[in-house]
C-alpha cells in the first residue's frame, strides 16, 4: 500500500472539527525543540491543544539540530524539509520571534500572557538569561505553568552540563543495562530517553493542569531528564540500596535473559535468515512442556530441564540448543508455532514489519498520513491511546518558519496591522 | 487492578498525589513473586518488583469470583474518578464488570485499559513478555552491537511495561483534563505494541520518510550506513561517549588546552589538524560533508577526545569534559549514578520506611521536581490486603469525584 492510499485511521474515532478535542482549551506557548521537548508538545497538540512553537528567525530555527536534517522524502535539501523534524512537529503552530532584541522579548510576554503553559528544553540558566524565568513568567501571567525539561535539571553540581540523548541516557544507568554479559554497554540505539523524558513531562504538565484546575495555582516543573531516566532502572536499583547487589558485578547486565522473574529459555535467537531474530520466553515449566512438544529435539527430553531451577543451571546448554533449532527455520514460524502453543514467542520487528505489514498497526491507524506544504504527505508516528470521547487526530505537518505569525501575532496576540507590519520590518520575526 | 502494563501508570498517579488502591486476588497479585526480594527471601511483601512498581498505593484484596468480592469491586468503582486495569480482553466483562457495565451509571468515570495490543485486537488475548514485546514493538531491533552475529538487545528494567505505563499516565491524565472542563469521562484504550513502535525515535521515521532500514551498532545510535564510534572504554576500564564531536574554533582551542595540561599533545598527531580547524574558524560538517579537510579535521577531533579518554578515569574525563562545555558522556551503573554527587545535591535518593521489616529502604526520588503540587512517595509499597478494610469501610458508596468548582457549578 502507498503512503497516499493510506487513509488516515488516527483520527478515525474524531474526524477534524468533529466533536470535542480533549486539550482544545489550553494554549501551550512552546519554545522545546528535538524530540525531548517536541515530543511533549506534539503529543499535546495531537489531542487538540493550540501548541504555538516559538523559533529563532536569525538562525532560521537551527537551535534546533533536527530542522531541516535527514532523513529527507527526495534529493531536496533545506531548512523545511527535514523529515524528523516533521514527524515530532505534526498538529503545532509555527511563529519566529527575535528574543535578543527588545520588542522580541515584548512580543514573547505577550504570547505568555495568553499561554497555559510554557515549555522548553533549553540548558540551564538560557530561559533566565533571557528574562523568562518562572519568577519573570510569573510577573506576566500568575498562574502560568512552565514546564523545563534539561538534562540534570536546574539545580546540582552537573546542572551546567550539556546534553542530548545518548549523553543523558549514559549517564543515568540505562545504557549500562543493555548489553551481553562482561561485555561493553551495547545500549541504546536511539535517544530512547528523548521518548521518554517527552513522556513524563506530558505527565508533568498534565498534572500541572489538574491542579491548577483545582487550585488556581500555577507553577514551575523542573525536569532533571537523568533523574528521570535514572528512575527507569527499576528493581534493580533497589536490588542495590535493599541487597547491596549493585549491577556492575561479574555476568551482567546479560539483558536478554530474565534473572527475574527466573525464565529459561529467555533469549533472542538466530534464524535461518541472516541477521533476523526471534524472541523466546518459558515462563514456567508449563511454557517448558509446551515448548518441548513443539521443538521435538531429543535434548528435550533431558529431566533435568523440567524445572526452571534446573533449566537455569543449564542455560548455557539449552540457548546453544535453542539455537541451534531456531537456525534452521524461519523467524515467523518460530513465533507462530510457539505462540499457538501458549509460549510467549515474537519475531524481533524490523520496522517495514510493524510498520507496512501489521494487522494490529492497521487496525489502530498507527501511522497516520500528515501534510507537509513542502514536504508533501508522509506517514508520521501515532499516538498508543486512543480515548473514546475525544481522540486524537493527526493530519497537519510540522510548521514552516514563521508560517503562523499573522495568524497568532494578530489573530491570538491582537496585534494591528500597523504593528504587525512595523514589526516584520525590524525584524523581529 | 493490579498488573503488570498498568502498574507504572498507578505508580505514577499515586506519586502525583492520587488515592491510588490497588485490587489484588487473595494471596496477591502474581508480581509479587517477582524477585529480587529483600533479604533474598522470597515472599509476597518483599518482591522488589513489587515495591518498584506500587510504592504509594493501598491495597485492597478482593476475590472477584465471588459475590462479595463483586459487590465490594462495583462499591470501589463507584466511588473512583479513574480505573486503571491491565486484564486481558473479556475477563472484566465475563463478570459483569467492565467498563460498559458502570458507563451508564457513571458518565464522569474514565477507565483506562491497558493491554498488549488494545482491547479489539486478538493478540491482546495471547501471552507477552516484556522481551517479546520489545521484539515485536520494533524496540530490540534498534540495540545491539557492530558485530550482527550478536542478537539484538532488549535493555534491562522492564521497559515494555514502562512505555505502555507512561502512555497509560499520559493519556489518563488527557481524559482527566477533559473532564475538568465538560465534566465527561471516558473509556482510555492503550496499546503496549503500539506504544513500543512510537518509541524508536529514527527507527520509524527513517523507514516511513526514506523507506530506509537502521542497523544497531555498539553504544550508538542504529543507522543506514555504519557512523563513527563513540563509546571509549577509559584508562579505568569504564566506559565513555565522545558525544557528538565539536566543531567550533573555540572548542578546538579549548581540547589543545586539556592535551597540553595533560602532557598529551606529543603523542597526539591529530593536533594538526585541531590547529587547522582553528584557523579556519571552527566547521560545519552537515554542509562541507563533501570537503576532505573539513572531514579530516572533524575525525581528528574526536579522535584527539578519545586520546584524552583513554588516559583518564572515565569520571574525570567526562567532568573535565563538560566542565570545558564538551558535551560528552560517562556510562554510569544505575548505582553509580544514584551515588553520584549531582544526584544526593538534588535529593533524587528518597528514604521510606519500612517499618514491617524495621529498616529504611531507599528509593529513587522524583522524574520531575514541581514546585506547587510536589511528587513525592506517599508511602510505602502496601503488603497484602493491608488495606481492604480500611479503604472498604472509607469510600462511599457513591461517588466521591473531585471535579474542579467551575465544573462542580455547571459551568465551564
Amino acid at each position: 500500500m502507498t503512503p497516499t492510499s493510506r487513509s488516515n485511521r488516527g483520527g478515525r474515532r474524531r474526524e477534524a472539527g468533529a466533536g470535542p478535542t480533549a486539550l482544545g482549551h489550553l494554549t501551550i506557548c512552546d519554545l522545546s525543540g528535538q524530540l525531548a521537548g517536541a515530543g511533549a508538545t506534539r503529543y499535546l497538540a495531537a489531542f487538540g491543544a493550540r501548541v504555538i512553537r516559538v523559533e529563532d528567525p536569525v538562525r532560521q530555527g537551527r537551535w534546533d539540530i533536527i530542522r531541516g536534517v535527514m532523513p529527507h522524502v527526495d534529493e531536496r535539501r533545506g531548512i523545511e524539509l527535514g523529515g524528523g523534524f516533521n514527524n515530532h512537529n505534526v498538529e503545532k503552530l509555527g511563529v519566529t520571534i527575535n528574543l535578543r532584541s527588545e520588542r522580541g522579548k515584548d512580543l514573547l510576554r505577550r504570547l505568555v500572557e495568553v499561554s497555559d503553559v510554557v515549555t522548553e528544553n533549553f540548558a540551564a540558566g538560557v530561559m533566565a538569561r533571557m528574562g523568562f524565568s518562572y519568577e519573570d513568567l510569573r510577573s506576566i501571567r500568575e498562574d502560568i505553568i512552565y514546564v523545563s525539561n534539561s538534562g540534570f535539571g536546574h539545580s546540582g553540581p552537573y546542572s551546567t552540563y550539556k546534553t542530548f540523548g545518548p549523553v543523558v541516557q549514559a549517564a543515568c544507568g540505562l545504557t549500562f543495562g543493555v548489553g551481553a554479559p562482561d561485555a561493553a554497554p551495547a545500549g541504546w540505539g536511539f535517544s530512547y530517553m528523548d521518548h521518554m523524558g517527552a513522556n513524563l513531562m506530558v505527565v508533568a504538565l498534565l498534572a500541572a493542569v489538574a491542579h491548577r484546575n483545582r487550585t488556581g495555582e500555577g507553577q514551575w516543573v523542573d525536569m532533571s531528564c537523568t533523574e528521570a531516566g535514572l528512575g527507569l532502572t527499576g528493581p534493580d536499583l533497589l536490588d542495590y540500596t535493599v541487597n547491596d547487589r549493585p549491577l556492575r558485578r561479574p555476568g551482567r547486565p546479560d539483558s536478554n535473559h530474565s534473572d527475574q522473574p527466573p525464565m529459561a529459555p529467555h533469549g533472542i535467537y538466530p534464524t535461518c535468515e541472516e541477521d533476523r531474530w526471534v524472541a523466546i520466553a518459558c515462563r514456567d515449566d508449563r511454557d517448558w512442556a509446551a515448548f518441548a512438544g513443539v521443538c521435538g529435539e531429543p535434548w528435550v527430553a533431558e529431566p533435568g530441564y523440567t524445572t526452571v531451577a534446573g533449566r537455569l543451571a543449564g542455560e548455557a546448554d539449552i540457548d546453544r540448543y535453542v539455537a541451534g533449532w531456531t537456525s534452521g527455520r524461519s523467524r515467523r514460524a518460530v513465533a507462530g508455532a510457539l505462540s499457538a502453543a501458549g509460549v510467549p514467542a515474537a519475531a524481533v520487528a524490523l520496522p517495514e514489519d510493524r510498520i507496512d505489514h501489521d494487522a494490529d498497526s492497521d487496525a489502530w491507524g498507527l501511522y497516520p498520513l500528515a501534510h507537509h506544504p513542502e514536504i508533501g504527505s508522509v506517514r508520521v508516528d501515532g499516538v498508543p491511546a486512543h480515548l473514546s470521547e475525544t481522540d486524537w487526530h493527526i493530519e497537519r505537518g510540522a510548521p514552516l518558519l514563521g508560517q503562523h505569525n499573522r495568524e497568532v501575532f494578530c489573530e491570538l496576540i491582537g496585534l494591528g496591522e500597523d504593528e504587525f507590519s512595523a514589526l516584520a520590518r525590524e525584524g523581529v520575526f | 487492578m493490579a498488573s503488570t502494563w498498568g502498574a507504572y501508570a498507578g505508580r505514577l498517579l499515586a506519586e502525583l498525589g492520587a488515592d491510588v488502591v490497588v485490587v489484588e486476588p487473595p494471596g496477591g497479585h502474581f508480581t509479587r513473586t517477582y524477585g529480587p526480594f529483600a533479604g533474598d527471601r522470597a515472599h509476597p511483601d518483599r518482591s522488589l518488583w513489587w515495591w518498584f512498581y506500587n510504592s504509594s498505593k493501598r491495597s485492597v484484596v478482593l476475590d472477584l469470583e465471588g459475590a462479595d468480592g463483586r459487590d465490594h469491586f462495583r462499591q470501589l468503582v463507584g466511588a473512583a474518578d479513574i480505573v486503571l486495569e491491565g486484564e486481558l480482553p473479556g475477563r472484566l466483562a465475563d463478570a459483569g464488570l467492565d467498563h460498559a457495565d458502570f458507563a451508564g451509571s457513571r458518565p464522569e468515570l474514565i477507565w483506562t485499559s491497558v493491554t498488549s495490543h488494545g482491547r479489539a485486537s486478538p493478540r491482546s488475548s495471547e501471552p507477552w513478555t516484556d522481551l517479546t514485546m520489545m521484539a515485536a514493538s520494533g524496540v530490540a531491533w534498534m540495540n545491539g552491537y557492530d558485530d550482527h552475529s550478536l542478537p539484538p538487545m532488549r535493555g534491562r528494567g522492564y521497559h515494555a511495561l514502562q512505555i505502555a505505563g507512561v502512555h497509560a499516565a499520559m493519556a489518563t491524565l488527557t481524559a482527566l483534563a477533559y473532564r475538568d472542563v465538560s465534566g465527561v469521562g471516558q473509556h482510555v484504550d492503550v496499546s503496549a505494541f503500539a506504544a513500543g513502535n512510537v518509541t524508536t525515535e529514527y527507527g520509524t521515521v527513517l523507514h516511513l520518510v526514506a523507506g530506509q532500514t537502521a542497523q544497531r551498532q555498539t553504544g550508538r545510535h542504529a543507522a543506514v550506513q555504519p557512523t563513527m564510534e563513540v563509546q571509549v572504554r577509559a584508562a579505568d576500564g569504564r566506559y565513555v561517549t565522545t558525544g557528538f564531536p565539536p566543531q567550533e574554533a573555540k572548542d578546538f582551542q579549548v581540547l589543545l588546552a586539556w592535551l597540553d595540561e595533560l602532557g598529551l599533545r606529543e603523542s597526539c598527531p591529530e593536533v594538526f589538524f585541531l590547529e587547522i580547524g582553528i584557523e579556519r574558524g571552527g566547521i560545519n560538517v552537515a554542509r562541507d560533508f563533501d570537503d576532505p579537510e573539513v572531514v579530516a579535521i572533524f575525525a581528528a577531533v574526536r579522535t584527539a577526545l578519545v586520546h584524552v579518554a583513554t588516559h583518564l578515569p572515565a569520571v574525570e574525563f567526562f567532568e573535565g569534559a563538560q566542565q570545558r562545555d564538551l558535551q560528552c558522556g560517562i556510562v554510569y551503573s544505575p548505582e553509580e549514578a544514584f551515588e553520584n554527587h549531582h544526584f544526593v545535591a538534588r535529593g533524587f535518593q528518597v528514604p521510606v520506611a519500612h517499618e514491617e521489616l524495621g529498616r529504611v529502604v531507599r528509593y529513587p526520588g522524583a522524574p520531575f521536581q514541581m514546585g506547587a503540587s510536589p511528587w513525592g512517595i506517599r508511602r510505602r509499597p502496601p503488603l497484602v490486603g493491608e488495606h481492604t478494610a480500611e479503604v472498604l469501610g472509607e469510600w462511599p458508596e457513591g461517588p466521591c469525584i473531585t471535579l474542579p468548582p467551575h465544573v462542580r457549578s455547571g459551568g465551564g
